[in-house]
């Protein structure tokens, strides 16, 4: 079948057409398509395939392994820096082997469009120590779905599938399978207590991890998703890996007279490496992230012939596109019309009749008078209230940490010190920051921004959503000071009055700020 | 054949739309289509573009190279200059009049405008002012697509059966509407 597809949305359809069973995921662009497809599907629905969003990364990780245990196909799908929260999870999944086919699904954001850093995942996976690909077509990210999960069933393996921003949100056409692969039965692990990690297992199936090192290696250099073509200048040879490998071949309009190596599965594949660097005087590595292959070749010995990101000869930092990767090589490309000056940016802004505009209104004006006061934020649409005219907060870290840092910083004496976290990062990281307030009974003010949604991602479920005040109640708050406020301009004056009264309170506070996103109640009528 | 478009725009307006219906259009003509847009932030009224490539060729690159794109279609005029380094030295811009102010420092209109109509061959269209006096002022961004269907390299017809199986589940009122917006310029 010939479909018009999103790199991530390929990639779910290939997993889908593989046997699928369970997907599992947290929202974070450019990820999120990958669910959304699969709980758009009628093939998964059909078949049952399990298709709800988790609280977070890790508990989608272990997850995904438990449907590994029983025998069956899996994929866990997130955002890099999710793969920081799964990280555990993550590292000894490696550590287990598989049962079932288990896809760890990473999708990267270079130039952070909507992250805070930009770090590369092949890093985290060979960290773990397994293999790594990374698609450079949507036709590859549908094709490699289904070898990966025999790659991981045959190496009892989980195996990393590197997305990056432009592969996963660009459409292609691409040529689907007719008829889907049956779904894996439930059968038992070979050699179950490999799952129990036990030192005296875990030192076992670490040493058998090392020793399946060389056949990824193999792997890697048989691989289809490798290849090495020749060129005749050996001047230069080029690496490059996954969709740098098509602004390559874009920049030599398809006719490269240098020998190139692309990459497209990892760990590197020597053999082909090996060739190259006999061959050719210089070495240019162009990688979508990190200079990740690139360090692995600037070894002493060969640092002078090494050039890409490290060298200046590519940017440090960035995604790369196919003008950037043509000047890298010196190549006569026409040269970017200057932009006119009158045109000013248009950042993001919250959305008229925002709740989050009210909740801010308030709690500017309650900290008025309070010259020592920080706010705490967290990762949301609030998080533009960072930005005139609010300038209402003075962090942005990572899921959770809104909760945290005001803790530590009220531990050392900042007051006072509040926190503003969205209910979908709240059920995601902040509730075990609640709990460490609560045994200490921290002097902080912590406002959950209940818009009923993950708002940020496109209007996703929110687990905890409606009921936030029982499970801080659970956690330990005292109801006394657990409030509820509607975040509406006619309630102004009142949810200063509240806010106030509880930045007074010399212990833990939480004030749940609620009324629905306006795009998620427009999608509803 | 080779058509390398950017798309730009405000979040909300329907570029993906326009997008969409062009890049079934040219699959349907036999095209090999790329087709790369920022998602993310989008509803916030923040800058949209897509990047939308169609090649009876393969295609190599997700993004069209700097000062290689033929055409920009823009439904908001600041937006339409905000790509320009992107165009070809004999590429065309066609770009909706109405400007979206939302932010403080948003430039004369006049000046913007002149800048579009410097460039020989592009096109600046009251796409809302049309969209209106049709009666449907959301089909706005279908009018513009009807402006930039001849250069765009696509049979008008193959479009038109596209917006027609984009919108049938809404009903025919809604296919008729854009139908007609689809049409406006062009006659
Ligand atoms: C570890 C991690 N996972 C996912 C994301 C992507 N992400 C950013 S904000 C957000 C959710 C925001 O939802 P919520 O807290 O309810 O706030 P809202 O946007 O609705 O205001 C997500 C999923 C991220 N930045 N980090
Ligand atoms: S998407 Fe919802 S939560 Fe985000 S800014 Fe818009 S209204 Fe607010």
């Amino acid at each position: 079948m010939k479909k018009i597809l999103l790199g991530d949305e390929a990639f779910a359809q290939g997993a889908l057409d593989a046997g699928l069973s369970g997907c599992y995921a947290y929202p974070g662009t450019p990820s999120t398509e990958i669910m959304e497809y699969i709980q758009g599907s009628a093939l998964a629905k059909e078949r049952g395939v399990h298709r709800e969003w988790s609280s977070n990364e890790k508990t989608a990780m272990e997850e995904a392994l438990g449907v590994s245990y029983a025998g069956k196909r899996a994929i866990v799908c997130m955002k890099h820096v999710g793969l920081n929260v799964a990280g555990d999870g993550f590292v000894n999944a490696a550590v287990t082997g598989t049962n079932g086919g288990l896809i760890v699904a990473v999708a990267d954001d270079p130039s952070m469009h909507s992250s805070q850093n930009e770090q590369d995942s092949r890093a985290y996976a060979q960290f773990a120590m397994i293999p790594c690909l990374e698609p450079s077509s949507q036709q590859e990210a549908y094709d490699m779905a289904a070898f990966a999960f025999d790659l991981s069933e045959k190496h009892q393996t989980p195996v990393m599938m590197r997305l990056t921003t432009r592969l996963s949100h660009s459409r292609a056409n691409i040529e689907t399978k007719d008829v889907p692969a049956p779904q894996n039965e439930r059968r038992e692990p070979e050699n179950p207590r490999r799952f129990i990690l036990l030192p005296a297992i875990a030192k076992n199936n670490v040493k058998k991890l090392c020793e399946k090192q060389a056949d990824f290696v193999k792997l890697s250099e048989n691989s289809n998703f490798n290849k090495l073509v020749w060129g005749n200048d050996t001047s230069l040879g080029i690496v490059a890996t996954g969709i740098a490998y098509n602004y390559v071949m874009e920049a030599f309009g398809g006719d490269c007279p240098h020998p190139v190596l692309k990459i497209s599965q990892y760990p590197v594949p020597k053999a082909q490496l090996a060739k190259l660097m006999g061959a050719c005087d210089k070495i240019m590595v162009v990688e979508e992230g990190a200079p990740f292959v690139e360090s692995q070749l600037r070894t002493p010995l060969e640092d002078a012939r090494i050039l890409g990101r490290l060298t200046g000869a590519l940017p440090r930092t960035g995604e790369l596109n196919p003008y950037i990767v043509a000047k890298a090589f010196k190549l006569d490309v026409p040269e970017p019309r200057p932009i006119p000056e009158l045109v000013k940016n248009r950042p993001p802004r919250l959305c008229d009749g925002c709740p989050h505009i009210n909740t801010y209104q308030a709690l500017t004006e309650a900290l008025k008078g309070y010259d020592s006061a920080k706010v705490f934020g967290d990762i949301g649409c609030y998080t533009l209230g960072a930005l005139p005219p609010f300038n209402a907060i003075s962090s942005c870290v990572d899921m959770g940490a809104s909760i945290t840092m005001a803790k530590g910083a009220s531990d050392a004496g900042i007051h006072p010190a509040v926190a503003v976290i969205g209910d979908s990062t709240f059920t995601h990281s902040g509730m075990t920051g609640i709990l460490d307030a609560v045994w200490e009974n921290s002097k902080i003010t912590v406002m959950i921004l209940d818009n009923g949604t993950t708002g940020m991602t496109g209007g996703q479920t929110s687990i905890g959503a409606g009921f936030l005040e029982r499970i801080c109640q659970g956690l330990g708050v005292d109801p006394d000071h657990i409030k509820s406020i509607v975040p509406l301009p006619k309630n102004h004056e009142e949810n200063v009055k509240t806010i106030k009264a509880e930045l007074d309170y010399p212990g833990l506070s939480v004030i749940v700020s609620k009324r629905e996103c306006i795009q998620t109640l427009k999608k509803k009528k | 054949m080779r058509k390398d478009i950017i798309l730009a725009g405000v979040g909300g307006q329907g570029i993906l739309t326009i997008a969409t219906i062009i890049a079934q259009s040219a699959l349907k003509a036999g095209f090999n289509v790329r087709q790369p847009e920022i998602h993310g932030m989008s509803q916030r009224g923040g800058a949209v573009e897509a990047h939308l490539r169609l090649s009876s060729e393969p295609i190599f690159s997700d993004l069209i190279a700097h000062g290689t794109a033929d055409l920009i279609i823009a439904l908001e005029p600041m937006e339409a200059l905000r790509h320009l380094d992107s165009l070809a030295a004999d590429g065309v811009v066609i770009a909706n009049k109405k400007p979206i102010t939302n932010i403080a420092d948003y430039p004369p209109v006049e000046d913007i405008i002149a800048e579009i109509n410097a460039i020989p061959g592009s096109k600046v269209i009251d796409a809302d002012g049309i969209a209106a006096s049709l009666g449907n002022a959301r089909s706005m961004n279908i009018v513009l697509l009807g402006a930039a269907t001849p250069f765009l390299g696509i049979d008008s017809q193959i479009l038109k059966e596209t917006i027609v199986g984009l919108f049938q589940r809404k009903g025919q009122d809604v296919v008729d509407a854009n139908i007609k917006a689809f049409e406006a310029v062009a006659k």
